[in-house]
């Protein structure tokens, strides 16, 4: 695995060095740490920390399957098992450890394995097929994960350890025992303070026999009981090594030849050995940085901090956990019953955490190991950082206090501000981005709960600053923009922005305030064109090429013949392409910006008005056939739809609402897609809301069931009042409903049970709005002002000449866009 | 037409407009001169006037005077109406997307008319 994470770090920082691997195993580099994965589903291939290609890609050359035998330092040559040979300026050995057992008589008889690699795992599966009691020689940490695999076989486990305690490098006596007995109660057996001796049987395992005389009958015995480096070509080729096996190395990973570099597992420095991969990885960045002449890392030494998940019990162990430090004051918290045991070594003069254990409940590993890590000061009562009601809220609260500094991910070196920063000025939004651009939570996986608190309280920090201000010239919410025109009652952007913003505005808080003042006065918005959006400034779809789109409303999809054919005659006569829309109504194409108020007049004389297909408006109330003529419908859905939207039509939102109203259950209006939907029932109406289509389509929820038509009147007047009020800018209902806190019960309780006192003056408010209604294209026709707004040029009465038109299925089209 | 910024002092010909009480308030509109479309914009809260060519070359159409004007940081800005393209209207740069510069003129005002100026 180091091994490997050399490879990518050496690649991301060169592509000039040439890069060459030579490994043991058939297979290139896969997660060892994951590797009881493979007993519960995980094939090799999950494995694989990179595969095969990426190799190719990074242009390194790859063998695997080839030992190397012999190092010749004087000519920088290595020679493998099979006689390859090959040479180097730089040799890096990370050839890592392997199972090390203690002298066992025995230990050639069948079915006695090691855990180490995955041809390891293989026979352990092959051969844990044939028997039904197995035991794990080793009580540390790599035998509790055997332990698991073999569990996940559905064997009788037993582990066997040497020392009084489980995992004796990381948890004390007290947290052994509290592990034993959790241990115990998923089904493992645990034997501690038994030293084995020899391993019995006729040519396959029978039992294990101790020192002490006992013997425990097993089929299958898996040695996890320690790793020893492998260090074989070191001392064939005369490199130092410990007496205890491993290479030494200095604080840059330099073995006693200066072309020849130690990381990871068989390196020994200062003494120690870190068969941990954070460690192992930070020596592969310290020797990458050296190779490319940066001498300004230096490793010396590293936090051997650990939590884990083993067999479902949670292990964390940080810091000093034995409290070794002069002056250490432990506490400690065992509760055998629930599994539970905590212990914090404190500094004599109680100011800091040194170390600590949890066993059980590990919640608090995170927070701990930055407060050892970062000195943050202890509360004045240590203890009840380990007793007392300590929930995962109270985590959430500590990763907010971490300076930017603290590290966060300790196999990769992440920080608190490295993670901010990318939410913050890379518009990062996911913990998969966070993942990809900085690698934390990739190496062991344990800061992730962290991580994903600290996405979240930055995203919440963004998402306050965002919904606060409108843009850089207005420092309010839209919400609070509304209350304040309504209040000081501004009747124009220019008013609105001498009082309360600043320069001259935009492109994004005009419409919203062209918005709110037509939401809030339904007066003529073409009164103040310039700050319309780009549709609402000359009441027209803008299409393709610069023409625009004519929509006459067709309330509830109903229209006479003598209409149909008055919208014919009119299209036919100004030669514009026609289609039916989704929302039930004609659309008529390819008008010039100078006919249009020409189409309206006689739109308008043949009875049309305007259908606000180009507004933040209201848009339509589909309707099926209903009971008027339809076999199945139980109530007249057309005549209410063509009520609701002749009530409504005109009114001016946050964003397009649609409507519709089915006559029964069968929904052939699809009113459950809509902002506000209703459905006939036999006794009345089922109101439905907040439904969406586009590209997140939503379907509605239901609000109320079995109301008359005055009361569903009544709710959808206050429902829509109460979205024009709140909604941010540019938010569909649906969304709307999703960022509500309280989500469908609240808004439930705000419009039908009326709890915030708002219902009444919801209704007048919309009352009002409607009595204000008037046909925005009539008025248009009926004013020689407002009709002189709508010519393309200001100084001649001359057309674009650049529009073009071509011919498809019989009717025109703009010609594709112009390519540059 | 090239893409340049017209300074003043290099103006050799000021065409006439139209009338400024007939421009929109905020807000711009389309003049003809000879066989070009050229947009201009009435700022009036500043008392400043500005002109650009009524190609917008996101997508080659003839929209600027229909877009909406504003500022980026006291900046002077159009947002084409069709995608939304801002583009200052001091330097013709566009400011939000990777589009080509827009050619920009000088306009005065004078006797109440409106004039565009041109270096032929």
């Amino acid at each position: 695995m180091v091994g490997y994470k050399f490879c990518e770090k050496l690649r991301s920082q060169s592509r000039e060095i040439e890069l060459i691997v030579y490994g043991e195993e058939p297979r290139p580099a896969y997660d060892r740490v994951r590797l009881s994965n493979y007993f519960s589903g995980a094939t090799a291939e999950d494995l694989l920390l990179a595969p095969a290609s990426w190799y190719v890609e990074n242009d390194i050359q790859l063998f695997t399957g080839e030992l190397v035998t012999e190092i010749d330092r004087q000519n920088k040559k290595i020679k493998t098992h099979s006689g390859k040979t090959d040479h180097y300026d730089y040799l890096v050995v990370a050839t890592g450890s392997g199972a090390f057992g203690p002298v066992l008589d025995g230990v050639e008889r069948h079915g006695v394995f090691v855990y180490r690699t995955i041809e390891d795992l293989n026979q352990i599966i092959g051969y844990g097929k044939q028997i039904k009691k197995a035991a794990v020689l080793g009580g540390g940490l790599l035998g509790l994960e055997a332990a698991k695999a073999l569990l996940d076989l559905g064997l009788e486990t037993h582990v066997v350890e040497f020392a009084q305690r489980l995992m004796p490098r990381q948890i004390d006596e007290a947290g052994s025992v509290v592990l034993a007995y959790r241990l115990s109660q998923l089904g493992l057996t645990i034997h501690t303070g038994k030293s084995a001796k020899k391993i019995a049987g006729n040519g396959k395992i029978e039992a294990l026999e101790f020192a002490d005389g006992s013997a425990l009958s097993v089929e299958m015995l898996v040695i996890s009981a320690g790793i020893r480096p492998r260090d074989e070509l070191a001392k064939s080729c005369g490199l130092e090594v410990h007496e205890r096996g491993g290479i030494l190395v200095d604080n840059y990973l330099r073995t006693n030849d200066e072309h020849i570099f130690a990381i990871g597992e068989v390196a020994v420095h200062n003494d120690m050995v870190y068969g941990l991969i954070a460690p192992g990885y930070d020596m592969a960045d310290i020797v990458v940085k050296h190779l490319l002449d940066d001498s300004s890392r230096q490793f010396i030494g590293f936090d051997m901090s650990t939590k884990l998940k083993l067999i479902g019990v949670d292990v964390g162990s940080f810091g000093d956990p034995f409290g070794e430090t002069p002056g250490s004051i432990p506490i400690a918290f065992q509760d055998k019953r629930n599994g539970v045991y905590k212990r914090i070594n404190i500094s004599e003069d109680g100011k800091y955490l040194l170390g600590g254990i949890l066993i059980g409940d590990a919640s608090q590993y995170n927070l701990f190991h930055q407060m050892m890590v970062n000195k943050i000061p202890l509360p004045s009562q240590p203890e009840t950082l380990i007793i007392g009601l300590q929930g995962k809220a109270e985590e959430g609260a500590g990763v907010k206090s971490l300076p930017g500094t603290a590290q966060i991910c300790s196999c990769e070196n992440v920080s608190k501000g490295d993670l901010v920063f990318q939410v913050t000025e890379k518009g990062v939004t996911s913990i998969d981005e966070l993942k990809k651009n900085t690698k934390a939570c990739t190496g062991c996986g344990g800061c992730t709960p962290m991580v994903n608190d600290i996405l979240k309280f930055t995203l919440e920090s963004l998402g306050h600053r965002i919904k606060k201000r409108l843009c850089e010239h207005f420092d309010y919410s839209r919400q609070e923009l509304y209350d304040i025109i309504k209040v000081r009652g501004f009747k124009s952007f220019d008013g609105l922005l001498d009082a309360y913003g600043k320069g001259d505005g935009c492109e994004i808080c005009k419409p919203v305030v062209a918005s709110l003042l037509a939401s809030i006065w339904n007066e003529l918005i073409v009164k103040q064109d310039t700050i319309q959006d780009t549709n609402d400034r000359f009441l027209a779809n803008i299409q393709r090429g610069g023409t625009y789109s004519v929509v006459p409303r067709i309330a509830g999809g109903e229209i006479t013949p003598a209409k149909l054919m008055a919208i014919g005659r009119i299209a036919q006569k100004y030669n514009l392409y026609t289609k039916i829309t989704g929302g039930q109504r004609i659309d008529m194409f390819g008008a010039r910006v100078d006919q249009l108020p020409e189409i309206w007049e006689e739109l308008i004389d043949e009875g049309f008005e305007s259908g606000h297909a180009y507004g933040k408006a209201l848009r339509t109330i589909k309707s099926c056939v209903g009971s008027t003529w339809c076999r199945y419908g139980v109530q007249d859905a057309v005549s209410f739809a063509i009520f609701i939207e002749d009530r409504y039509k005109g009114l001016r939102a946050p964003h397009k609402i649609k409507g519709a109203v089915s006559g029964c259950i069968r929904e052939c209006a699809e009113a459950q897609s809509k902002d506000f939907g209703v459905i006939a029932t036999e006794k009345g109406w089922n109101l439905f809301v907040c439904g969406n289509g586009g590209s997140r389509p939503q379907h509605a929820k239901l609000f109320v069931t079995d109301v008359d038509s005055n009361t569903c009147i009544k709710l959808i007047d206050r429902f829509l009042m109460f979205y024009i009020k709140t909604a941010d800018p540019l938010t569909r209902t649906a969304t709307w409903l999703n960022k509500m806190e309280g989500g469908l019960e609240y808004l439930r309780d705000v419009i039908v049970n009326d709890s915030l006192g708002i219902g009444e003056e919801l209704e007048r408010e919309m009352k009002e709005l409607i009595a204000h209604y008037h046909c925005e294209w009539k008025k248009v026709v009926e004013d020689p002002e407002l009709r002189s707004k709508f010519k393309h040029f200001i100084n001649a009465e001359d057309t674009d000449e650049t529009l073009e038109f071509t011919d498809l299925r019989g009717q025109k089209m703009p010609v594709d866009w112009n390519r540059k | 037409m090239m893409e340049k910024v017209t300074n003043s002092s290099d103006v050799r010909v000021w065409y006439k407009a139209a009338r400024a009480q007939d421009f929109p308030q905020d807000g711009g509109a389309c003049v003809k001169v000879k066989n070009m479309q050229i947009a201009v914009f009435n700022f009036s809260r500043r008392n400043e006037w500005y002109a650009c060519q009524n190609l917008c070359p996101h997508k080659m159409q003839m929209a600027l005077s229909r877009g909406m004007i504003g500022s980026l940081e006291g900046e002077p800005k159009v947002a084409c109406p069709f995608h939304k393209k801002n583009f200052s209207l001091r330097s013709g740069e566009c400011l939000n997307a990777e589009e080509e510069k827009i050619s920009i003129f000088p306009v005065k005002v004078e006797d109440g008319f409106v004039y565009i100026g041109f270096t032929e």
